[in-house]
């Protein structure tokens, strides 16, 4: 009996601690695709390893002060009619000593903090440029060397130093891409910088992280890193996306191709990647048949999201641009989403996900 | 028997003028019911900001989660992040200032008793002003931070971000005010004997709080007066098709909003500075330290506000000189941090809950100050800020520091104020299932934030791997949220109990102990005279433990400041005024005019008439 109820006591004094490490365990099971601690890049790689440094100084930190705490706490446990213990008022030796110490670990802090400042901060060389575009909820990244516009997906070539040019068309935001590089907020009135290189193909999620109005949470995107090989060819297929993808021959594209004038999408999207038109409010919709994701980075692009998209954007997203006008019967959203489905300039992606 | 249990009650008596009533308590002047007031108040808003909390918990706890609209939760983490510094944290600390500096320097009231009351009833009106806005479905709904040009009327045209411009113009006006109060009261009204070295720490960090209140929130009012004048006259500060610049309003923010940060946690390290030293019977470790390293700490907290805006690519530079100042904080911080634990080493810890929460707030504020560093380290912070993991530092900070030791303070001090002790035993449950919920709420913050949650989001897609630790971190969150339940069910036992507190019951060491719980009108019959720092222990030491119960004088021929209404008049006259700008315009000409003149007119009447009566009222 007596062991029984020592090994329960045991057990109880012991399960927080079990519950903790099942917990973190199962934490630790989560496929995290949009994790900074993963680097997949030279920016994002120098970073975590400033990280790293300040989380190992930490620990230790944490671990001897959070140790003195308890201890004392354990060992200096008084009774009301103890005697009165020591009267100490201070002691300069140790007063000298916990501020030299602590100062001696941040200057190891310091140092690789400002050389990855610096580092992180140099003129990338012989980088692609692409100029990042904020809009309220939405991306648009355009390729100066190539003359393309897109939305919400950034094709960039596996190993090439991308050189990012971004400026906002409202609000205040935040490129992040966790994996492969950090935050830059994005502003209306001045160009921000960042650089980034992708080390993987893959698919690749970010975000906007910076507040900006109501549908902050859904302003994702993707960065598509592809082998050179591919990325040419889709570079290709968008200079030569002038026109809507044909749809000749389909009658349900075909009257979607139509109604695509009639709703007045044509008013918000293009789908000339080449030359859009100036001034419209929605993404350019050049290639969107085959993105992975629609609505900035928040919906698979299936059919029935496409269709649910469309005819209630704001039911999806509250307070976004896309307002449509009148409403969209079944038959039409089918031609309407045949019609966008047919907008591929490159076939669907044959990219693997290669997230961990 | 009956003649003589009536001369005994006579001292007791009500001296001047009638001390009860609502009407008693509308004009008070006292500062010890200007801090309940305060207080109070305080703790209504602080229980409405942590139902925001739960709220915004439930809608986080599953992914693609419709709990809440996105607009009504932006509305949500804009006012719980309001309401917990500006009418929470701050008027906690404020109900201490009130009721306790006076107190422990052996003063009858502050310097300047009307401008407490106005103080008080302006902080009232600015918090009614911010929360009246969920009446109308407009409440804030762009951060506490309010970033330009976000705030701008083309980008929030409702009344949401013009309710907090005005409530914050309000609470800055009563943050003023009482800083030049408690400043003028620490400098000029301190006992005899009292040198600035022999303060208690406390007052030391509530007089360094004043400091900062004096010289941050002129920045703010100038930041919102900016954008008042962007939003109501057509002026262009932030307006970036006119040249104005929204990086200018982040910079004056933080220039505001860093020192506020120190402004929410130094009156909690003074808290806390006096209850260890009492409940480990053995004086504060480093005094002169602790004064110096919270002085330094003041001055630093002014040079690195732009650490909050690494990620706007300020240039190398400007990042390496913020990350270094930033770094140089934790140098003083730790000296604190050391100082608390040489405090209680070697000392006869009494295990009250007071003390409870004290160590509680030392154990879960070395973790926020951990990651403090972290985003002092530049490049580390380009990840993690505007993450989960900040959310996750600044609740370790703010919660496991500000809140557990201004917890600690009330179970310490409310003895003193109200008279009755707080049940121990309830009062460590509550320190258990809080310490227990809030470290299952936030701990695991960092992990989704290093793993790549943003903050301000009103749900997450399936698929980022974010739904594990949201649910646990709901699921913490009621817990923590039910302390609270537990906390104000202690304090309705405990007075129903009605255990009298003596005047000393922790052995205490400043003068607040000297004198009968609660403390009558006057504080002390005779101002005492100091010759030490902990002059009650030291007074102790020399006459023996424990003094005498120090009797209940009639105060007969003290003078006491009269009761006024004027304060309140003044204040209520600015929030007619404040209103005006929030009613529209009863004309349909000149449509530029976006005020309700008449009503500005009358509030401006009204404080003007407020102001002259109070200058020209007998005090
Ligand atoms: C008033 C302008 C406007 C009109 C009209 C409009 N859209 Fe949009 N559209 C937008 C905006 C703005 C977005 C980006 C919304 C967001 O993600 O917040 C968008 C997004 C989209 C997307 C997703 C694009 C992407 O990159 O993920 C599709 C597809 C789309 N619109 C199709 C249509 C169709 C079809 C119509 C006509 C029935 C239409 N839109 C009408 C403004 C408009
Ligand atoms: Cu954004």
């Amino acid at each position: 009996m007596r062991f029984r109820s020592i090994a329960i006591g045991r057990l109880l004094w012991w399960s927080p601690l079990l519950t903790l490490l099942v917990l973190v365990a199962a934490g630790c099971a989560e496929n995290y695709p949009q994790t900074t601690l993963d680097p997949r890049g030279e920016f994002a790689r120098m970073v975590d390893d400033v990280f790293m440094t300040t989380v190992r100084w930490a620990i230790l930190v944490f671990v001897l002060v959070e140790g003195a705490l308890v201890v004392a706490i354990i060992k200096f446990r008084g009774k009301p009619d103890d005697p009165e213990p020591k009267q100490i008022h201070g002691s300069s030796v140790l007063e000298v000593v916990w501020t030299v110490i602590p100062a001696v670990i941040l200057v190891m802090v310091a140092i690789p903090t400002i050389k990855v400042i610096f580092e992180t901060a140099k003129e990338p060389a012989d980088a692609m440029v692409v100029e990042v575009i904020g809009h309220q909820w939405w991306w648009e990244f355009r390729y100066p060397e190539y003359g393309i516009t897109t939305a919400n997906e950034m094709y960039v070539p596996v190993d090439r130093t991308v050189d990012l040019r971004m400026v906002s068309d409202d609000v205040v935001h935040s490129f992040w891409v966790p994996q492969f590089a950090a935050k830059r907020d994005v502003f209306p009135n001045r160009e921000t910088r960042m650089w980034f290189n992708t080390e993987v193909t893959g698919e690749f999620p970010g975000q906007c992280a910076e507040f900006c109005g109501i549908q902050h949470a859904r302003m994702g995107f993707r960065v598509v890193s592809v082998e050179v090989a591919e990325f040419d060819s889709w570079v290709a297929g968008m200079s030569a996306a002038t026109e809507p993808v044909s749809v000749e021959g389909d009658s349900v594209a075909l009257a979607g191709q139509q109604l695509f004038l009639t709703k007045a999408c044509i008013g918000c999207h293009s789908f000339n990647a080449a030359a859009p038109p100036p001034g419209q409010i929605g993404p350019n919709l050049a290639n969107i048949g085959s993105r992975t994701m629609i609505a900035a980075g928040m919906l698979e692009n299936t059919d029935e999201n496409m269709a649910r998209w469309i005819s209630d954007p704001q039911g999806y997203k509250e307070g976004s641009l896309m307002v449509i006008a009148g409403e969209i019967t079944e038959a039409e959203l089918a031609a309407l989403v045949a019609y966008l489905r047919a907008q591929q300039v490159v076939a669907s992606p044959p990219v693997v996900a290669d997230i961990q | 028997m009956a003649t003589s249990a009536v001369e005994h009650a006579a001292p007791d008596a009500p001296a001047a003028h009638s001390k009860t009533g609502v009407w008693s308590w509308i004009t008070t002047v006292d500062h010890k019911r200007i801090g309940i007031m305060y207080g109070v108040s305080a703790f209504v808003f602080f229980m409405f900001g942590g139902l925001e909390a739960l709220l915004l918990r439930i809608q986080l706890g599953s992914a693609d989660n419709t709990f809440l609209s996105p607009d009504v939760y932006n509305q949500l983490f804009t006012m719980h992040g309001t309401t917990m510094i500006f009418l929470g944290v701050m008027p906690l600390s404020a109900m201490f200032f009130n009721f306790m500096i006076p107190l422990q320097i052996g003063a009858r009231d502050v310097v300047f008793p009307r401008l407490n009351s106005f103080s008080f009833w302006m902080f009232l009106v600015g918090a009614i002003v911010l929360n009246v806005s969920f009446l109308f479905n407009a409440a804030p709904n762009a951060g506490w931070f309010g970033y330009a040009n976000l705030t701008e009327t083309q980008y929030s045209p409702g009344l949401n971000t013009d309710f907090w411009v005005i409530g914050l113009m309000a609470l800055g006006v009563a943050s003023l005010a009482a800083a030049v109060n408690f400043f003028v009261t620490i400098i000029n009204m301190r006992a005899p004997g009292m040198r600035l070295l022999r303060m208690p720490m406390f007052v030391w960090m509530s007089f360094i709080t004043q400091v900062l209140l004096l010289l941050a929130f002129p920045i703010i009012t100038v930041a919102l007066i900016f954008l008042m004048a962007d939003r109501y006259f057509g002026a262009n500060f932030f307006q970036p098709d006119a040249n104005g610049d929204p990086m200018l309003w982040q910079h004056l923010f933080w220039i505001f909003g860093h020192p506020e940060v120190y402004i929410l946690i130094l009156p909690p390290f003074g808290i806390v500075s006096e209850i260890l030293p009492v409940f480990s019977r053995k004086p504060l470790f480093g005094y002169a330290a602790m004064v110096f390293s919270g002085a330094f700490i003041a001055v630093l907290g002014f040079g690195v506000w732009s650490h909050h805006m690494f990620a706007t690519g300020m240039g190398p530079i400007a990042d390496a000189s913020f990350g270094l100042l930033t770094l140089l904080i934790a140098i003083p911080t730790g000296v604190k941090i050391f100082n608390w634990i040489g405090t209680i080493w070697g000392g006869s810890l009494q295990m009250k809950t007071p003390m409870y929460f004290a160590l509680g707030f030392i154990a879960m504020f070395i973790i926020g100050g951990l990651s403090g560093i972290m985003h002092a380290a530049v490049p580390a912070d380009l990840q993690q800020t505007d993450t989960y993991f900040v959310v996750a530092h600044f609740h370790y900070v703010l919660f496991g520091g500000s809140i557990f030791a201004l917890l600690a303070g009330a179970y310490y001090w409310m003895p003193k104020m109200f008279g009755f002790m707080l049940n121990e035993r309830i009062g460590k449950i509550q320190f258990w299932l809080m310490f227990i919920g809030f470290n299952i709420t936030f701990f695991p913050m960092h992990f989704l934030g290093l793993h790549g949650m943003p903050r301000r989001v009103y749900t997450y897609p399936e698929g980022l791997g974010f739904e594990f630790w949201n649910l646990i971190e709901t699921a913490g969150s009621m817990l923590l949220g039910f302390s609270f339940l537990v906390f104000i069910w202690n304090i309705w036992l405990s007075k129903r109990a009605g255990v009298a507190a003596p005047a000393d019951p922790w052995d205490g060491a400043t003068l607040e102990w000297s004198i009968p719980s609660p403390p009558q009108e006057f504080n002390f019959a005779e101002i005492p005279t100091v010759h030490a720092r902990d002059p009650l222990w030291e007074q102790k030491r020399s006459q023996g433990r424990p003094l005498p119960e120090p009797p209940r004088v009639s105060g007969e021929g003290i003078h006491l400041p009269n009761p006024s209404v004027k304060p309140l008049i003044t204040a209520l006259g600015i929030g007619v005024f404040f209103t005006g700008f929030l009613l529209g315009s009863p004309w349909p000409i000149p449509a530029s005019l976006t005020i309700n003149l008449p009503v500005v007119l009358i509030g401006f009447a009204m404080t003007a008439y407020g102001i002259l009566s109070w200058a020209f009222e007998p005090a």
